[in-house]
């Protein structure tokens, strides 16, 4: 069974010619099949934590372990990560002006499973995703993320999540600028993957509105670059009612 | 699209429109166009047609130490039956039609060439197979002069094909008579130490088209100066291009488009990648719309990708309207960078780094290549464009 290990992991980046500590000692472990909410306020750490995973170079790790089934992650390049079964759903995606999503997922899906998939079943399977995700067929045609709505944008990465099959996929703030139907369709999405049961899922978030569809089996407080508490799902609800101000002048002192 | 918003460092995208008496294009040459090359001073470098170009590389081009050598360039030319090629001295009447050497490399490669290459397609004859010229560098000097004539209603495609190591400075001249339409792709793949400067002047004929591919690889200096103009109504062209420049290499298109009848139509589309530290691309994209070309559509593009740091672009569209009776008119110039954002969305989808960069420049030059409408230099391009993406791993 995958597992994800994150320990102590202290995490710094460059701004304004100064170092600046963001991720301040964060202990983790997910499991596949898991589900884990990360809940925060705004400038708590909780992209640089997703960031720090997929291995991006504006983050410097000074300190702890990651570890993906007993694989030290910190020591592979971002596409090592992505092969040896992270994902990370970006809150952000990029453009890339030129690439056709269809060769974008061909090509992805050719890296991650080491062997370019079988033509036929392959146009099936990315058809029969896209219209699971309520995507037009025309999508497949655009480039990738080029002009792309905000709801599109969030569509396209759950659409990769499908077909990639990762062990381990971090969603960044999936659910920011959605709206309630957007959301339901990405949600069914995240939970058609979960419903396999061979993923562990890092549910990245400010809001709880998400979590009305989907459904974590712990939740973590993060403030001030650590996680400040954890507990069920109970604890979200806490949240939706008090909000994170308890926290942030925890984390303000830190 | 993002591309737009991406000016790299050392980069400058300036262009402008310019609905006014002063011409623009016009006072970008220092000196009016001449055949004689005494009517050129040497230039110093910071002429508005000169300011962009190393001219301490052009090996004596420019002023007047270049001597053509025996073993300058080989030609061979490959025509399909009812062409006529044939080898022409200076005094032949059909040289100097299509256009005037509008700088001091031209006009010296006017004034000291010995014979001229002119290569006939007879009034509607229509090819199916295309000419082919081989420019083979020979590691000397030339100085050459190639005519390519099409008679009314004539169809031909020409692959002009630019490789090993020489000093070229050439004129070439397309004539294209009533009704006629040409394809021409001059491909500079040249040695890297080759140094190449030349005028292709087109006189495009009454309803006729003209469809130009310009593609450079390779070279040390590459100048180029795509010009067209109109020999009656109805004329169409579309100029195409397509770069990649290296580390150390500098590639320069200038091309002025002049509308000097009416009714007709003009698209430019050049796209260039660059790579390396030194890498140098110039792009100067002037049309002209006289008074008297009502009825005139034109557009013109530049795009280019960086690929890495200390490559640097200069790109210059400018659109010149003298009168206001037209269809269109418009312009569009863009610098883009691969930059590490692409770059981490790209391989946190497990691709490698390599693999991202080539799915990039292929995707950003796909659709230009689709156009040049033959199968065998298409995929030659892309061939190329891959082997110049493995160069800068090595």
């Amino acid at each position: 069974m995958a597992t994800l290990e994150i320990r102590d992991l202290h995490v710094t980046v460059e701004a304004d010619n100064a170092t600046k500590e963001i991720l301040k000692g964060v202990d983790l472990t997910v499991k596949q099949g898991e589900t884990h909410a990360i809940m925060g306020p705004n400038g708590s750490g909780k992209s640089t934590l997703a960031y720090s995973l997929a291995g991006h170079p504006k983050y410097t790790i000074t300190e702890g372990t990651v570890l993906l089934d007993g694989e030290d992650v910190l020591e592979m390049s971002v596409d090592e990560r992505a092969r040896a079964g992270l994902f990370l759903a970006m809150q952000y995606p990029v453009e890339v002006p030129g690439v056709s999503v269809s060769n974008f997922l061909r090509t992805s899906a050719t890296a991650v499973r080491g062997e370019a998939p079988k033509l036929r079943t392959w146009v099936k399977e990315v058809k029969e995703a896209m219209e699971r995700l309520h995507m037009d067929p025309a999508f497949a045609e655009r480039n990738v993320n080029e002009g792309f709505s905000g709801g599109e944008k969030k569509r396209h990465e759950i659409l990769q999540l499908e077909l990639l099959k990762p062990k381990m996929a971090i969603l960044d703030e999936t659910d920011s600028g959605l709206d309630v139907d957007a959301l339901r369709i990405v949600s069914e999405g995240v939970n058609r993957v979960r419903e396999t049961g061979e993923v562990g899922t890092l549910l990245i978030t400010h809001y709880t509105r998400i979590l009305r569809y989907i459904k974590p089996d712990h939740v973590h407080v993060f403030a001030g670059g650590r996680i400040v508490e954890s507990g069920g799902p109970e604890l979200a609800d806490k949240l939706e009612n008090e909000g994170y101000e308890a926290y942030v002048k925890g984390g303000a002192s830190a | 699209m993002a591309e737009a918003q991406n000016i790299p460092v050392g980069s400058t995208t300036a262009g402008q429109i310019a609905v006014a008496a002063e011409s623009t294009v016009a006072t970008r040459m220092s000196v009016p166009p001449s055949f004689d090359v005494a009517d050129f001073p040497v230039p110093h470098g910071r002429e508005e047609e000169w300011r962009f170009t190393p001219l301490e590389r052009l090996r004596g081009l420019h002023d007047g130490t270049a001597v053509a050598t025996g073993d300058g360039v080989k030609v061979d030319v490959q025509a399909p039956e009812g062409v006529v090629v044939e080898t022409v001295g200076r005094e032949d009447a059909r040289l100097g039609r299509a256009g005037t050497p509008v700088d001091r490399i031209a006009a010296q490669a006017y004034s000291v060439f010995e014979q001229a290459s002119v290569v006939t397609v007879p009034k509607e004859t229509v090819l199916t197979e295309p000419v082919r010229i081989a420019v083979h560098g020979q590691g000397g000097t030339a100085f050459a002069h190639q005519v390519i004539e099409l008679g009314a209603f004539a169809e031909a495609v020409v692959v002009i094909d630019h490789t090993g190591d020489a000093v070229l400075a050439a004129n070439v001249e397309y004539v294209l008579g009533d009704g006629a339409k040409l394809t021409v792709v001059s491909v500079q793949d040249w040695d890297d130490k080759a140094v190449h400067t030349a005028q292709h002047n087109a006189l495009i004929g009454r309803d006729a088209s003209f469809k130009s591919v310009v593609v450079t690889f390779g070279g040390d200096v590459v100048r180029l100066h795509p010009r067209v103009s109109y020999a009656g109504t109805g004329g169409e062209a579309e100029l195409l291009g397509l770069y990649f420049t290296d580390a150390g290499q500098h590639q320069e298109h200038r091309l002025l488009v002049t509308h000097n009848t009416p009714h007709c139509k003009s698209h430019v589309v050049y796209k260039g990648a660059l790579q390396g530290d030194g890498a140098h691309a110039v792009w100067i994209g002037d049309v002209l719309i006289e008074a008297k070309a009502e009825g005139t559509d034109t557009y013109e593009m530049n795009r280019n990708l960086v690929l890495t740091d200390g490559a640097r672009v200069d790109s210059v569209p400018n659109l010149e309207i003298e009168t206001g009776e037209i269809v269109g008119a418009g312009h569009a110039s863009t610098t883009g960078r691969f930059d590490d954002e692409q770059l981490f969305y790209l391989m946190a989808r497990g691709i490698a780094e390599q693999d991202a960069r080539r799915l990039v420049v292929r995707g950003f030059f796909a659709e230009l290549v689709q156009q040049i409408g033959v199968a065998d230099i298409e995929e030659r391009l892309l061939t190329r464009i891959e082997q110049e993406l493995e160069a800068s791993v090595a």
